[in-house]
This record gives structure tokens, sequence and C-alpha cells, in this order.
């Protein structure tokens, strides 16, 4: 199968995913228990709020001609208003993206940052005690609450020692840099035991390999042999794990936003939960999911673009 | 169907430790006390447990019981771990708060577990048009940030343990039903399955009696992992508010409670957290552990 083919390929099994992604957002309203409209209103409830909100989300209609609604006004970029701002959530949610995009490629960066020389110290002495440390440690950060972690570094880095700031996005590069190193962190670091783990593997599967022995035998030092030889070939797959985990990485940014009063999609998400603001959670959940599947689609083909090696069997 | 080897599940197993000759003549069942990591997790969740089931024998204190004239008092001998603003025994509400937290967690991995284990084996077993429906469906939750929708379906669910049950099952099944459709799918070429369908026996058979035995393995060494999950998304769910109820107690709204007086009672919100990443170590160790055991000869 050709590389064009592959990609087609890939392009055609998105369709389906995309879809059912949109079932589930469009679904999530008819969960709610009760009447969806009477629910949403809560004690403000009145007869005609219903019949409004019902005639918005044309829930007086049939499931498949309501869902068609749905997938019309999506289309056309109308993702519904927010009962809590009175704005469209379109709005809303491209005004709270470039946060949260921010968020996420500084937190993909320092997890490479943290991972790669832990990686490196753990293959190179394969079942020695630092392999064994380097495998142990991260397991730390994988049952460790992101809202908690960002409590306790915001109270001591942030409050006690000002080493940054408390909250905020920064303006300008340099503050959102400054600004965003602790929440980045927070998100980097239940991300670097999965980053660390495949990073390991797979620099074992490289020093494994007749190349390396070669260099070894031409007498190539140890770290040169590792930054120009093994690091080389083990950083496309652990760029791979970060697109496939893209959404534990987005999973992550959600309450860290929150902690940090980072003007992202998921503070805006968490504040709407508070204000039961139903179509705005179901407008970040619909453009979260549709990220995700966008992401694995660009890793697939940027792997199978960058490495020359990938076979494109079925 | 995934083109591209890679894209399967992170985290290749971990190297099976180095064993003679001698070590791998016996029996594996006389191994698993040799697995440091396993032992390590055994004696941290062990111990929790027992301090969480003996909850009343250690503490004398009801975790919900107010007293209003020793709010925020700090570590004394009669509070090992003080007490909050409302003048409840921290330690206490420690204890009692595993028990909910641990509980509900050990509860809620066993349904995606069972769901995911049953439909993994049909799409793997029968292939066609079944597989193909269950791996979209797998696919599209996927696509999820798996905190973004529990969040989500317990919030239009309406917050507490039956929402947190249900938007766990409703997720959590994909990965149980990857894990054990790929394994089904190599299982299946092997001759005592051809043995067991020349002789007759009906599908449900062999799936439940020889397909379902071999291959389960890998679905434990995973739940160990999706505990440590789900004990997140229950103490995140908490600490917002959706999860449990107070004035039930439990770590995440023990975090969410003492995080006002973070600078001035600092344990208040350091020691649950704490508790939770013990926990989630110790199930990782688990997990890690009987990876090696289950799976030596790779590495």
């Amino acid at each position: 199968m050709g590389r064009m083919t592959f990609v087609i390929r890939r392009l055609l099994l998105l369709v389906p995913t995309a879809v059912g992604v949109t079932i589930i957002a469009f679904f999530m309203i008819h969960l709610i228990p009760g009447n969806p409209a009477q629910t949403i209103l809560g004690i403000h409830a009145t007869p005609r709020g219903i019949t409004i909100l019902d005639r918005q989300w044309g829930l007086n209609r049939p499931l498949a001609s309501q869902y068609w609604l749905f997938m019309d006004r999506l289309v056309h970029g109308n993702l519904g208003q927010s009962l809590f701002y009175g704005v469209p959530v379109g709005g809303l949610i491209t005004s709270h993206l470039p946060p949260t995009l921010w968020l996420i490629c500084y937190a993909a960066v320092i997890a490479i940052v943290i991972s790669v020389p832990l990686a490196m110290i753990a293959a190179s002495r394969k079942d020695g005690i630092r392999d064994h440390i380097v495998r142990a440690v991260p397991l730390l950060g994988l049952g460790m609450p992101a809202f908690w972690l960002a409590l306790i570094l915001q109270t001591t880095l942030a409050v006690k020692f000002q080493l940054f700031p408390v909250s905020g996005y920064g303006t300008g590069i340099g503050g959102h840099l400054h600004s965003m190193f602790l929440p980045a962190l927070v998100v980097a670091i239940a991300l670097c035991p999965v980053v660390i783990r495949s990073l390991r593997a797979s620099m074992l599967n490289v020093l494994g390999a007749d190349y390396i022995t070669t260099a070894r035998a031409k007498g190539v030092p140890g770290l040169r042999l590792f930054v120009r030889h093994v690091l080389r070939n083990a950083v496309i797959p652990a760029v791979t794990v970060l697109g496939i985990n893209i959404g534990f990485l987005i999973g992550g940014t959600l309450i860290v936003e929150a902690v940090f009063a980072i003007p992202g999609l998921g503070n805006l998400m968490i504040n709407s939960i508070f204000d039961r603001d139903f179509p705005v959670v179901q407008g970040v959940a619909l453009v979260f999911g549709i990220m995700v599947v966008l992401v694995n689609l660009l890793t697939d083909v940027a792997y199978a673009t960058l490495d020359p090696r990938v076979r494109f069997d079925r | 169907m995934s083109a591209i080897s890679i894209t399967g599940q992170t985290g290749p197993p971990e190297s099976a430790p180095e064993a003679t000759a001698g070590e791998r003549a016996q029996p594996r069942r006389a191994r698993w006390y040799r697995q440091p990591a396993l032992m390590a997790g055994l004696v941290i969740i062990g111990l929790i447990l027992m301090a969480v089931i003996a909850a009343p024998l250690l503490t004398s204190y009801n975790p919900d019981a107010q007293n209003l004239n020793a709010t925020l008092s700090g570590i004394s001998a009669q509070h090992w771990l003080g007490t909050d603003q409302l003048g409840r025994d921290t330690f206490s509400r420690l204890l009692y708060g595993g028990r909910t937290d641990l509980q509900i967690a050990f509860i809620a991995v066993l349904f995606p577990f069972c769901l995911g284990t049953i439909l993994g084996s049909i799409a793997g077993y029968f292939g066609g048009w079944v597989d193909i429906i269950i791996m979209r469906l797998v696919d599209i939750v996927v696509a999820f940030p798996f905190f973004v929708l529990v969040i989500a379906l317990v919030f239009v669910l309406g917050p507490g343990e039956r929402s947190i049950y249900i938007a766990i099952t409703l997720i959590g099944w994909v990965s149980y039903a990857r894990i054990i459709r790929g394994e089904i799918l190599v299982a299946k070429r092997q001759e005592y399955v051809l043995a067991a369908q020349s002789g007759g026996l009906s599908n449900v058979r062999i799936m439940g009696r020889h397909l379902l035995p071999n291959v389960i393995s890998q679905a434990i060494i995973y739940a160990m992992s999706d505990i440590v999950q789900d004990i997140l998304a229950i103490v995140t769910l908490s600490y917002l508010g959706l999860g449990i109820q107070p004035p039930a107690p439990d770590w995440g709204t023990m975090i969410s409670d003492g995080q006002n007086f973070l600078t001035t009672h600092w344990q208040l919100t350091t020691i649950p957290g704490l508790a939770v990443v013990v926990t989630g170590l110790g199930l990782s160790l688990i997990g890690d552990g009987l990876a090696d055991l289950l799976r030596p000869g790779q590495s």
C-alpha cells in the first residue's frame, strides 16, 4: 500500500469516528434525568423558559430530527447559546482555545525534557539500580491527583517563595512561559511515566541494533553514541507516544487550568459545570473529542512520513 | 486494523527479571514472592486496606461528628492529624474516606472489566461485522479524553455514586475490549482451539472455558492501572463537588475543603493527597510486578 493510499484510507476511517463523537456529544443532553429543559433551568424554570429551550434545541421533535438539527447547526459553526453568558458557545470556545493550546504544547515540551535524560539513564544500565529507580519513581506520578499537586506547587513556589505568578496566563511569550510553567509542569509530571516507559523500551530496542554494535566497535564514546545514534532513532517513537496520549494530556489540563485560573477551555468547562451551563459543557467536550481525533490522524501521518521504515501493511 | 505497529497499546511490558536456569525450572507459582515490585505493592496495599477496614479500632472519633469548639486545631495527642474547619477529626476522616474511595474504586473497576472482556472476546472470536462495529465504538469512546468524558457524564447524570459507576463503565470497557480482542485474535489460531472447535464444542464454551483463561491475565494487569485511574477520577469528581456528596468523608472532598487553609494548616490538604499517591503507587507496583510475573520471556 502506498503512502498516499494510507493517508486517504486513514482520512476515510476518520469520518465514522468524527460522526460518533458528535453523536456522543449530542446524547449528553439526553442523559439528563427527567425533562432536560426543566432540569437545566433548575429553580428558574418557568413554563415559558422551558418552551423556549425546547424550541431552541428542538427537544419536542423526534430524536433523529433533533440530531439532524444539531448537525445542521454544527456544520454552520453554531454550537448553541450559552445559558450563563448569553453569547454563542462557538465564540466562547474560540476565545478560550489559545491558552489551552499553549499549555498543551508547553507541557509536552517539559515532558520530553524530563523524560529523555531519565530514559537514557535507565536504558544505559538495564536492570541496574538506576534503571529500577527510574522505573519506580514515575509510578508516583501515575497516581497523583493533578489538582492536588497543582495546589501544593501553587502554595509553595508561587505564594510562599513567589517564584511564579499565582495564577493567570501572562502576556507576551515570556509572560506565558513564566506564568504557565507550574501548570505545564503539573501536566507534564502526569505524562512522564508513560513517555519514559515507552522511550526506555524503544531505546533498548535501538541499543540492540547492529549499527550500534558497529558504532561501539568503532570506538564511539558512550554519550556521543547515545546522542547521535540512539536518541535520534528513539525520539520519533516518543513523539508518537505524545500524539497517542493527547487525550491524556488534554484531560490533565482540565483541572490544572481551573486551579491556576488560566482562561482556557478546561477552565471554561469546569466553570460551566458549576454554572450548570449545559451547552458550553457539551460544546467543549465535542471540541476536545474532535481535537483528539485530528491529533491522532496527524500523528499517524507524520510518523509515516518521518520514518521511512514504516510498513503500510493492513 | 491499525496500519502502524506503534499505534497499539502504549508501554510494552517491562523487562522480565533475569532468571537463572535453576529458577526457571521451578514452577512459576513458587516465584511470586521474589518479585520486589509485586511484594512492595502488596505490602503497601495490604497495610492501607487493613487500616481502612480496621478504622473503627484505630480511631474513636466519628468522621462526621462536628466539634465547633475545636475547629482547625493543630496536630496533637488527641487529634493525630488535627481537625478541619468544622472540628472533625482529620485522621478519622482520612481512614473512613479511604473506605469510601477504595470501595467505590474496586467495585467500579469490575463493571468495565466484565463488559470489556465480553465485548472484546466477541469481537476477536467472531470477527467480521460484529468486530467492525465494536471496534468503531471503541475508537469513538477513545477519542474523548478520559477525564473530560467522565466529568461531563457525571455532570449530566447528576452527582453521586451511581453516576460514577455508570460513567466509568461506559468509558472504561474500551481498553479491556481492545486488550482482550488482540489476545483472542492470536489465541484463536492455536491448536487447542481448533481441536475444541472440531470436537464440536459450542462457541460460548470455547470462549469461556478455553480461550478466556489464557487471555485474561493481560486484562488483570491492566485492571491494576485502571483502578488507579478510577481512584483519581473519583477523587477529582469529589474535589469538583460532583462525586461523593458531603458529609460522607472522602479524600477528594478533604483536599477541596482544606485548600482554603493550605498556608496555615497544610496537613488538611497534603495528607489526603499523599494517601491517594501512596495507594496509586502500591497498585502500580502490583501491576508492574504482575506484568513481569505473568509474561516472562518478553522483555
